[in-house]
């Protein structure tokens, strides 16, 4: 196996409070090259995880190892594309993407060239000299997926990438994502809320629970040849994820509205099957 | 402008006292070209930028301690906040007493002013910045020096600025009234030498010179650089 999770915990201390517990007992295993990805409420601590594998975080409890090797802190060889875009504003669009680039001392030449060939194929190659202030928010997530993988990380942790675009924007990108990693086999793991887009991207969906946030089920994706998901299995898996994230919901609901959720949740269920069965 | 001509006229202050314009601008134009009043702008302007300049470089330095190390920031960060409430002008008896009534005593309350509260904003700014841009940083690989000059330094920059304006200001102050105080020329001496002899018409010259050379910079040079940074660091709606 190539990125292993061994019993990983997360706990957060707040000033004076006894600490938050965010991980609870996290184990998994990844294949290099795999697509994986992470679905669950907000809040489980689905970026916090992403984190503890970059090594932006430190594991309260357990151990993650990479090709056997335990992870202590950030690699470039293990790249986080944010949840915002987190493009440096006071540098250029070519500036923020050769970043990492000239960081591994690559040359300033070479590092331009790549830099422009990898923002050419998000389409952005007309904006190298643009600021981050000049461009749209699609755009700027396009940048910072571009400064991610110019880096030919081993392991690309991408945290709700598509999150903020629109449909358009998100399948145009999802295409070239899935591209780049069949091209470079870069292993990735894919945080998102859109279980329709975890289905159709990856071969692996994980789904989490919440308070704290431990693993709730795996579901593994038989793709076919071509590396699509056939729509009777996505529709079917898509089905299986939704139930298994509505009972976390519900949880959370609960805990939050007390004995105000049955009357409150039914009302919405309802209305939501209603939808369902509707639109088919 | 006429108002103040026609006010000037008719009062019965004698007119040395209460000049009108046509006066002043005559002064203001021969104290120029005869180099009076040029030269005290250049001494004035000359300690001014080598004060600002002393203290913005201290005050980074200090600012960059304070927020390296909590420590420091326990320390000398208390002791800054309280230093930075004393006028600067306060510290003239001091420095006239270690370094006599001269050069290095305005320079010292000119750089005094300014150094609090460049140490201020450069700690707050280094504080604030986002933490989005620290995981960035660290996941490409950048840490230490690197990370403070290529990501707190310009991620603290429309701070900086703005406390850059303020120290600006507070600078602008202590040197007029220093010079005010103290001996060795420069716009705020001249003032002294108008009063003395009587010529309010150089004191009025002088205050508009003051006046512009106030606006000038901060309106110009701050204002529009502050626009320009705030707008490209997103920070501007
Ligand atoms: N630095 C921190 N200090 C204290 N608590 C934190 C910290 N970072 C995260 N948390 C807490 O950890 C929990 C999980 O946060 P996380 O951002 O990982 O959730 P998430 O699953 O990514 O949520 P979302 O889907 O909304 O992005 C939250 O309850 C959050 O309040
Ligand atoms: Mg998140």
């Amino acid at each position: 196996m190539y990125l292993t999770l061994h019993g990983v915990g997360k706990s957060f201390k707040n000033n004076t409070d006894e600490p938050v517990r965010v991980l609870e007992n996290i184990d998994f295993d990844i294949k290099k090259g795999q697509f994986v990805s992470i679905v669950g409420p907000s809040g489980c601590g689905k970026s916090t995880l992403l984190y503890l594998i970059s090594g932006l975080e430190k594991v309260t409890e357990g151990e993650i190892q990479v090709a056997g090797k335990k992870v202590t802190g950030p690699n470039p060889n293990r790249i986080v594309v944010f949840q915002e875009d987190g493009l440096f504003p006071w540098a250029t669009v070519l500036d923020n993407v050769t970043y990492g680039l000239l960081l591994k001392k690559k040359p300033k030449q070479e590092a331009k060239e790549k830099a422009i060939e990898m923002l050419k194929t998000v389409h952005l190659s007309k904006y190298i000299d643009a600021y981050p202030h000049q461009l749209s928010g699609g755009m700027k997530q396009r940048v910072s997926i571009a400064r991610a993988l110019v880096m030919e990380p081993d392991i690309l942790l991408m945290d709700e990438p598509f999150a903020a675009l629109d449909e358009q924007t998100r399948m145009t990108l999802h295409n070239e994502l899935i591209d780049i990693w069949k091209k470079t086999k870069v292993t990735i793991l894919f945080v998102t809320h859109n279980i329709r887009e975890a289905v159709t991207l990856s071969e692996k969906v994980i789904v989490m629970s919440t308070r704290p946030g431990k693993l709730k089920n795996t579901f593994t994706i038989n793709k076919s040849e071509d590396g699509v998901t056939p729509d009777h299995i996505a529709f079917d898996l898509e089905q299986k994820i939704l139930s298994e994230l509505e009972e976390e919901m519900e949880k959370v609901l609960k805990e939050e509205l007390g004995d105000d959720y049955n009357f409150k949740t039914r009302s919405v269920h309802r209305d939501t099957y209603g939808d369902m069965g509707s639109g088919i | 402008m006429v108002i103040w001509e026609v006010a000037s006229r008719l009062s019965p202050v004698p007119d040395f006292m209460f000049p009108g314009v046509l006066q002043v601008l005559e002064t203001l134009f021969t104290g120029l070209f005869s180099g009076q009043i040029t030269e005290a702008i250049f001494r004035s302007v000359g300690r001014l930028l080598i004060g600002f300049f002393i203290a913005t470089t201290l005050g980074l330095l200090l600012g960059y301690f304070i927020w390296r190390y909590k420590l420091v920031d326990d320390t000398l960060g208390f002791l800054v906040v309280a230093l930075q409430s004393i006028p600067s002008i306060v510290w003239l008896p001091l420095a006239i007493v270690w370094f006599g009534l001269g050069e290095m005593a305005i320079l010292f309350v000119v750089t005094i002013g300014a150094t609090w509260t460049m140490t201020i904003t450069t700690a707050s700014g280094f504080k604030n910045v986002p933490k989005l841009y620290r995981r960035v940083a660290r996941t490409f690989g950048s840490g230490g020096l690197h990370f403070v000059r290529t990501v707190i330094i310009p991620a603290s920059v429309p701070q900086i600025i703005s406390g850059m304006r303020l120290a600006w200001a507070f600078s602008w102050r202590a040197l007029m009234a220093g010079e005010l105080l103290g001996a060795g020329g420069g716009l705020g001496h001249l003032l002294e030498t108008g009063r003395s002899l009587g010529q309010m018409d150089l004191v009025i010259s002088v205050m508009i010179i003051i006046a512009l050379i106030g606006t000038i910079i901060d309106n110009v040079v701050f204002t529009r650089l502050d626009k320009r940074v705030q707008k490209k660091w997103g920070l501007a709606t």
